[in-house]
């Protein structure tokens, strides 16, 4: 007989880690190579979509340009204390790329027994995707 | 045929990717026992030899090597000439002198600081279950008694190749330009270099800091050399002499001292790493010669934007990447599972031992932050684990970079240092270049056994985990 905590939670059959793509240099950039383990359960094209606007997020955040030339000078003028106190682009950015990821799991990989992780948790080295156990293998018993 | 039902997981009822202070709630499987104690930050755990202040705000390294020098130098030195040279200044040339020294002054400590007390780029280390997902793909042929084949990964950046390693501490390929510091025993992005004299390492969040510390440095060391050269010379004005203005002003004969010594040394390392800034290599690069093409072969960086410019304002200003090891996040509630699943050498038993936990374990543990699942846990005597990379303290020649393809143009600032040092002078940087990342290096632990400590064969290592 199953224990009673399984029926509220599912339990981890496991996981895929989708790796870094350093073929454009040390930017924070995610391999659309989509996972075979994942094929049962998510459609290529929508898998490649999240991570493709994972890496256009994450290029926003790491861009070069005008703005952060800005943010970066004025930053060294007053001994970079306004670090302290300012907010960073890229802060901004990583807190727009939580809430995306929130959305795609609400949206597509929880109703497909899947869970997306943060990189930033994971130190930017992985998307990792858990894959919950099919529950009618259970009940089937 | 099966029809494959999925039960919809509310994303709100699985404990939060995200560490939240409250710990979730202990099911009636909680075997462990509750915790009475409060709810850990990550800081608490961590598994890198770094030591931390103010719950977790301020980090340093393990020695904080000469910081307390450096500080107790530049301090000294300004509040002599505070004190010495600024009245007779101020009477005799312009009020401008102290008000500028002292902007300099709170410059230098306030950048020095930072770069001591920031995260340089520390990256955290993989989780069990990334480390076993890592080894499944490398392909590891031979027997346990052999060393496991070198594990590198090729890239091609720009048209370069770049060789990826694994870093056996942290159970990950090291992104291009990190590197793992023995000092710290962390792997940093775009490692430069371990300072002594500032005791941190010197990456990716704080070299902006250091270079604006040593330029700033030496602006200051340069002024006050000036000015109490200067406050000597109008003193000794009048046939007096040197020997009676230095017995008026005994503190500006140490400032002379201290400057004099320190100002072509700090120079040469600002000019240095300016070239450096401007052709966005990293100290360990240039000392290692990775893109000066010593063998013939048609390299060039391939991180470099090719326009000086560009270099200097992507290094200096670009945007300020946040600390990835989240210092100051909570744990989830039990890292006894966690600290479990570690232990168990096997990366394939690792992995099994995660899937037969109860399910609760489970899902907290696929949250688990990775500093928890691969720290040593607390201070328990973890031979196998803490085995294959610790380096010796390797203490290479620190006035001279000892690794082969070292250009000339190097060379000389090292050696302006190894006067410097030979002084009492403000500060030379070190370079300490990276020897671990030349693969894997003797191990410390006694579990390893004699034979593989010389020669740094992990293979011996590996096979008593295997």
């Amino acid at each position: 007989i199953r224990p009673l905590q399984d029926l509220r939670q599912p339990a981890v059959s496991s996981k895929v880690f989708v790796q870094r793509d350093y073929n454009s240099g040390t930017i924070s950039k995610f391999q659309t190579k989509f996972p075979s383990e994942l094929e049962s359960r998510l459609d290529k094209q929508q898998f490649e979509e999240t991570i493709q606007t994972l890496n256009n997020l994450y290029a926003e955040a790491e861009k070069l340009g005008g703005k952060s030339y800005l943010e970066g000078c004025l930053a060294c003028l007053t001994a970079y204390t306004i670090f302290l106190c300012m907010e960073t682009h890229y802060e901004k950015v990583l807190k727009k790329i939580s809430r995306y990821i929130k959305d795609q799991n609400e949206k597509i990989y929880a109703p497909r027994g899947l869970l997306l992780t943060d990189p930033i948790e994971r130190g930017l080295r992985v998307v990792e995707i858990t894959i919950f156990e099919d529950r009618s293998i259970g009940s089937g018993r | 045929m099966k029809n494959c039902e999925y039960q919809q997981i509310d994303p709100q009822a699985l404990p939060p990717a995200t560490p939240n202070p409250p710990p979730p709630p202990r099911g009636p499987h909680g075997d462990r026992g509750e915790e009475p104690t409060a709810p850990r930050r990550k800081w608490q755990v961590f598994p890198g030899k770094n030591r931390f202040y103010c719950d977790g705000r301020i980090i340093v390294a393990r020695q904080s090597g000469v910081l307390p020098l450096t500080l107790g130098l530049i301090i000294v030195t300004c509040g002599l000439f505070f004190i010495f040279d600024c009245p007779f200044l101020v009477k005799h040339l312009t009020s401008c002198i102290p008000v500028i020294g002292g902007l300099l002054f709170v410059f230098v400590v306030i950048t020095l600081l930072q770069t001591s007390l920031t995260d340089p780029g520390i990256l955290p280390r993989a989780t069990p279950d990334e480390a076993a997902d890592i080894e499944k793909q490398i392909d590891n042929t031979g027997n346990a008694s052999y060393r496991p084949p070198p594990r590198t990964k090729e890239v091609l950046i720009n048209q370069q190749v770049v060789k990826l390693k694994y870093c056996f501490t942290c159970k990950m390929f090291r992104p291009p330009r990190t590197s793992h510091c023995s000092l710290c025993d962390n792997c940093v992005e775009r490692f430069d270099h371990h300072c002594p004299w500032v005791g941190n390492c010197v990456g990716k969040r704080n070299y902006r800091f250091f270079y604006t510390f040593i330029v700033s440095l030496s602006f200051l060391t340069a002024f006050i050399f000036g000015c109490v050269t200067t406050h000597l010379a109008l003193r000794a004005q009048g046939g007096k002499g040197l020997m009676f203005a230095l017995q008026e002003s005994p503190g500006s004969a140490v400032e002379l001292v201290v400057c004099f010594f320190s100002v072509w040394s700090i120079l040469g390392l600002s000019g240095f790493h300016t070239y450096l800034v401007s052709s966005n290599l990293t100290t360990n690069e240039d000392i290692k010669g990775s893109w000066s093409g010593k063998s013939g072969e048609d390299v060039s960086n391939p991180y470099s934007h090719k326009n000086i410019f560009v270099n200097c304002c992507s290094v200096l200003c670009g945007p300020m990447p946040p600390s990835l090891i989240d210092r100051r996040g909570f744990l989830p509630a039990d890292e006894s599972v966690q600290t479990a699943a570690v232990d168990t050498e096997l990366p394939t038993l690792a992995t099994k031992s995660v899937c037969t936990q109860g399910t609760k374990g489970l899902l907290e543990s696929a949250t688990i932050p990775p500093l928890l699942s691969a720290s040593c846990p607390q201070g328990k005597p973890h031979s196998a684990r803490s085995c294959p990379d610790k380096g010796p303290a390797v203490n290479p020649d620190p006035e001279l970079p000892t690794s082969c393809g070292r250009r000339p143009a190097a060379g000389s600032p090292p050696a302006r240092h190894a006067k410097a040092r030979a002084k009492k002078s403000k500060r030379a940087a070190q370079r300490v270049p990276n020897p671990s990342l030349d693969g894997p290096v003797s191990p410390a632990s006694p579990d390893a056994g004699p034979g593989s400590q010389a020669g740094g064969h992990v293979g011996a290592t590996f096979a008593s985990l295997h």
